[in-house]
C-alpha cells in the first residue's frame, strides 16, 4: 500500500483517493454524482516534511521501488533511484514505422554520419503500418525510405510490404506496430521499449517500461542504444471485482481517463493491479495500457504473471526477468475501483476524458461505426463485436468498417470459431450482419491519413469508434464527431444507428 | 529566419508597457509603437502595412549549439485554449512530409495549426497563400501538445516561424520533442488563465532572464516558471549537443 512519508527532496505526496468509498474496507463506485462527491472527500494524508538527513544517520533502510522504478534502475545499472531523477537508460528495443521512420533516419545520418551504423541491428524493429494502402506518393516513398535503410543496415526485423494491391502476398508484412510487436515476441517483462509512436505504452501490458518518443530522441537511440529519461512517479489503479459480461478493458480505461482527465497522469507511470486486471487476457491488458497516453501518462504497467508467460511461449527466445513493485514501494496516488459496479461508457467528442454512460447517449444518432486500430482492432476486439452481432441476429443500420490490426488478426477473423455460434467465424458473422468486408490491416482511419484512406471521415459525420482519440479532425474531417467506445458498444451502436449500451443485446 | 529586423537587438525593456497600437482598419494592420521619444527603440520606428509576404516576426535569432541561447522573444501572439492536441497542430494527413528534408520541412510549416476548428479560431494562424506565420509566440492554456508523439508538431511550429510557446502546462512528449529539436522554446506560466487575458495579435515579450511574460497591448505582466530540468539540454542546443557536452557520445562526426 502507499506509504505517506514525504521524502525531503521530493515534490510529490502520497495520497489515497477512495472513489465512492463508504469505508476504507469496501470501496465501491456507484453513480457518477456520488463519485464526484467522494472525490471532494479525498483522504490525503501527508506527513510533515522530514529534515534532510542521509539514510545512514537515521538508520533507515532504503524504501522499495515501484515496477517502473525497478525496470529503469536495472536498465541504467543503478541499485536504486527516485522519481524525478534524470538517468541514461539502456534500451532493449527501438521501434519505428513509416511516418516517423524517415525523419528518424534523417536525424541519425545527420548526427552520426551518413555511413554510421545503428547500435544493434537486432534491437531495432521497423514496422510500416500507418499510411500503406494509399496512392499517396509521399506515403509510398516513405516505405521505400525505411526499406532502403533496413537493407543498408541489415536490420533483422523489418516487416516489409511491396505489393500494396494485396497485403496477403507480402509474407513479411504484419500491420499495426504495437500489435505486431506483441505478436512477434518483441515485448518482454522487465525490458525497456521505446517507439516513435505515442501508443508504444501499449507494451506495458507485458510488465515492461514502454513509451513513445519523437524522431530526434529515436535518432539518438539508433546511434547509441541509450536515452536520457526522467523517472516518473507511479499512480496505482487497483481494479477489483468480477468483470461484468458487458464490459471490456476499453470501458475500464475510459472510466479511468474520465476520472483523472487528459492531463491526470502527465509525467507519471500508471500501474494497473487487482483481481480484475489479473483476470484479463493479454489483448485486454494491452487495451488498458494503450490509452495511458490519453491521460498524459508516460507509461503503463501490468505485473507479469502466468497469462503473460503463456502468451510469450514460442514467441521469443530471449531470456527475460520480470520485476514487481516492492511491498514498501511509494506511489504518488492510488485509485480503487469496484469493477462489478461499472457500466459501459463512451468518450464523447472531442476529448478522451469526456466520459459519459453509453446508455445516457442513446439519443445520439450516428452515421457510421469503425472497429479497428491498436486499441480496438485485435482478435479479442473483433470476437467481442461478433458476440454482439450474433446475439442480435440482425443487420447493422449504418456502414460498419472493420480494420484488423495485423495479418494475424485478419487470419483469425477468417478461421477462429466464435464461441456459442456453432462454429461460425467472425468474418461470417460480420457478413451476415451486413458489415463491410474486413479491410487490409493497417492503422487505417484511426488518425485520418491521406485522403484516400479506407473509412476516412471526409465529411462531417458522427462515428462510434474503438480507436483511441477523438480530438477535432482526428479521423479526417474537422467537424467530425467521434464517440470512443468498446467493441461491444460499437457493435451495439451499429445495430441501432444510435449510441447504444451493449446490454441491449448481450444476454 | 534571420531578417534585417531580427538582427537588430534593441533592449526589450525599453518598450513602454503602455504603448498603444492604432486602430487597424479591416485588411490593413500597422505595427507602430508609440512611446516617449527618450524610450524610442529601433522597433518603434518600424511600421508596415499588412502584406503577408513582408511580415517578419521580430525576435532574437534562433539558437545554434555554438552560440548562447536567446533570452528574449518578441512579437505578435496567437492565443489558444486548453488541450490543443497534435492533430490540431499538424493534421495527420500531412505526416507524409519528412521533417529532415528541407523542402518538406518548409511545407510542414505551411500547415501549422491548420487543424484548428475555424468556428473556435476564426483568425488563420497562417494567412492563405503564405507559408509562414506572423505570430512568433503562442499563448496557450493547459496540456498543450497532447496526443501523438509526432515530432512533426513542434517542427511544424518552428518551420512556420514560431519561436516560443507560453502555456499553462504541456503534454510530456510534445515538451520533450520541443526541447530535443530546439524548434520552439516550451515555456510554462506560473499561474492559470493567462491565455484568457490575451488576444490574438497582442504584442508580447517573453523575457527568459527575468522569467516574465509581458503583454504590451494589454499592459500586463505575468510570471514564468524557470525552465527547470530541460534547461541544460536547451542551453546545450538539444539532446545531441548535450550528450556530446557531457561526454555521453563522442564529438561530431
Amino acid at each position: 500500500m502507499a506509504t505517506t512519508v514525504v521524502p525531503p527532496h521530493a515534490a510529490f505526496f502520497g495520497a489515497k483517493k477512495e472513489i465512492g468509498a463508504r469505508s476504507s474496507f469496501s470501496p465501491s463506485i456507484s453513480a457518477h454524482r456520488c463519485r464526484k462527491h467522494f472525490l471532494n472527500k479525498v483522504l490525503a494524508v501527508m506527513a510533515p516534511a522530514q529534515p534532510s538527513r542521509a539514510p545512514a544517520t537515521t538508520g533507515s533502510v532504503k524504501h522499495g521501488m515501484t515496477m517502473t522504478e525497478k525496470i529503469l534502475a536495472k536498465s541504467s545499472d543503478k541499485s536504486k533511484l527516485e522519481p524525478g531523477e534524470n538517468i541514461w537508460v539502456n534500451i532493449d528495443v527501438l521501434m519505428t514505422h513509416d511516418v516517423c521512420g524517415p525523419g528518424t533516419i534523417g536525424i541519425f545520418k545527420k548526427e552520426f554520419g551518413k555511413n554510421a551504423k545503428v547500435w544493434d541491428r537486432e534491437k531495432i524493429v521497423i514496422i510500416p503500418d500507418h499510411y500503406i494502402f494509399t496512392s499517396d506518393e509521399r506515403a509510398n516513398r516513405n516505405v521505400d525510405i525505411i526499406r532502403d535503410f533496413a537493407l543498408e543496415q541489415n536490420i533483422k526485423y523489418f516487416y516489409d510490404i511491396k505489393d500494396l494491391s494485396n497485403f496477403k502476398v507480402n509474407p513479411d508484412y504484419k500491420g499495426v506496430c504495437h500489435v505486431a510487436l506483441a505478436q512477434e515476441g518483441h515485448c518482454r517483462p522487465g525490458e525497456v521499449l521505446l517507439g516513435t509512436d505515442s501508443h508504444t505504452c501499449n507494451a506495458g501490458a507485458f510488465g515492461q517500461f514502454a513509451t513513445g518518443i519523437g524522431n530526434t530522441d529515436a535518432g539518438f537511440v539508433m546511434g547509441t542504444g541509450k536515452l536520457l529519461l526522467k523517472v516518473p512517479p507511479t499512480m496505482r489503479f487497483v481494479l477489483d471485482g468480477e468483470m461484468p459480461h458487458y464490459l471490456l478493458a476499453k470501458d475500464l480505461i475510459l472510466q479511468i481517463i474520465g476520472e483523472i482527465t487528459v492531463a491526470g497522469a502527465t509525467y507519471k507511470s500508471m500501474e494497473f493491479v487487482g483481481s480484475t486486471v489479473e483476470s484479463l487476457n493479454m489483448e485486454e491488458r494491452m487495451t488498458l495500457c494503450n490509452m495511458v497516453v490519453e491521460a498524459g501518462g508516460k507509461n503503463g504497467v501490468v505485473p507479469p504473471d502466468e497469462t503473460t508467460f503463456k502468451y510469450l511461449e514460442g514467441k521469443t527466445s530471449v531470456n527475460y526477468e520480470p520485476v514487481y513493485s516492492d511491498e514498501s514501494a511509494k506511489f504518488i496516488s492510488e485509485y480503487r475501483f469496484d469493477v462489478s459496479k461499472l457500466e459501459p461508457v463512451v468518450a464523447k467528442p472531442h476529448s478522451p476524458d469526456n466520459r459519459a454512460l453509453a446508455r445516457e447517449c442513446k439519443d445520439v444518432k450516428i452515421d457510421r461505426v469503425y472497429i479497428g486500430s491498436c486499441t480496438g482492432g485485435k482478435t479479442e476486439d473483433f470476437m467481442a463485436a461478433a458476440k454482439v452481432f450474433l446475439a442480435s441476429g440482425k443487420k447493422v443500420k449504418v456502414p460498419t468498417f472493420l480494420v484488423p490490426a495485423t495479418q494475424k488478426v485478419w487470419i483469425d477473423l477468417y478461421s477462429l470459431p466464435v464461441p456459442g455460434s456453432g462454429g461460425k467465424t467472425c468474418s461470417q458473422i460480420f457478413e451476415e450482419a451486413g458489415c463491410d468486408t474486413p479491410a487490409s490491416p493497417s492503422c487505417g482511419a484511426c488518425l485520418g491519413g491521406p485522403r484516400d484512406t479506407y473509412a476516412r471521415m471526409n465529411e462531417p459525420m458522427v462515428c462510434v469508434s474503438t480507436t483511441n482519440r477523438n480530438f477535432p479532425g482526428r479521423m479526417g474531417h474537422k467537424e467530425g464527431q467521434i464517440y470512443l467506445a468498446s467493441p461491444y458498444t460499437a457493435a451495439a451502436s451499429a445495430l441501432t444507428g444510435y449510441v447504444t449500451d451493449p446490454r441491449e443485446f448481450l444476454p | 529566419m534571420a531578417t534585417t529586423l531580427s538582427s537588430i537587438q534593441a533592449p526589450v525593456s525599453t518598450i513602454c508597457a503602455s504603448s498603444q497600437r492604432p486602430h487597424c482598419p479591416t485588411g490593413t494592420q500597422s505595427l507602430l509603437f508609440v512611446s516617449k521619444p527618450s524610450n524610442y527603440t529601433i522597433f518603434a520606428k518600424t511600421s508596415y502595412s499588412f502584406k503577408p509576404s513582408k511580415i517578419r516576426p521580430i525576435t532574437a535569432p534562433r539558437a545554434t549549439p555554438s552560440s548562447s541561447p536567446p533570452t528574449t522573444f518578441h512579437g505578435q501572439c496567437y492565443v489558444l485554449g486548453d488541450n490543443i492536441d497534435t492533430d490540431q497542430i499538424i493534421p495527420a494527413e500531412h505526416l507524409t512530409l519528412v521533417p529532415s528534408k528541407p523542402d518538406e520541412y518548409k511545407k510542414l510549416g505551411s500547415f501549422a495549426f491548420s487543424g484548428l476548428p475555424t468556428s473556435l479560431y476564426p483568425i488563420p494562424f497562417i494567412q492563405p497563400g503564405t507559408d509562414s506565420t506572423q505570430y512568433p509566440i503562442i499563448i496557450a492554456g493547459a496540456n498543450f501538445g497532447c496526443g501523438s508523439s509526432r515530432e512533426h508538431a513542434p517542427v511544424a511550429l518552428g518551420a512556420a516561424g514560431v519561436r516560443a510557446v507560453v502555456a499553462e502546462s504541456y503534454a510530456r512528449i510534445f515538451f520533450r520533442n520541443s526541447v530535443a529539436t530546439g524548434e520552439v522554446y516550451p515555456i510554462e506560466l506560473e499561474h492559470e488563465g493567462v491565455n484568457k487575458q490575451c488576444t490574438t495579435g497582442d504584442i508580447v515579450t517573453v523575457d527568459l532572464e527575468r522569467n516574465v511574460f509581458i503583454n504590451h497591448t494589454k499592459g500586463k505582466e505575468f510570471v514564468l516558471k524557470p525552465i527547470g530540468d530541460a534547461g541544460p539540454v536547451i542551453d546545450a542546443g538539444g539532446i545531441f549537443a548535450y550528450a556530446r557536452k557531457t561526454g555521453m557520445i563522442s564529438s561530431v562526426v
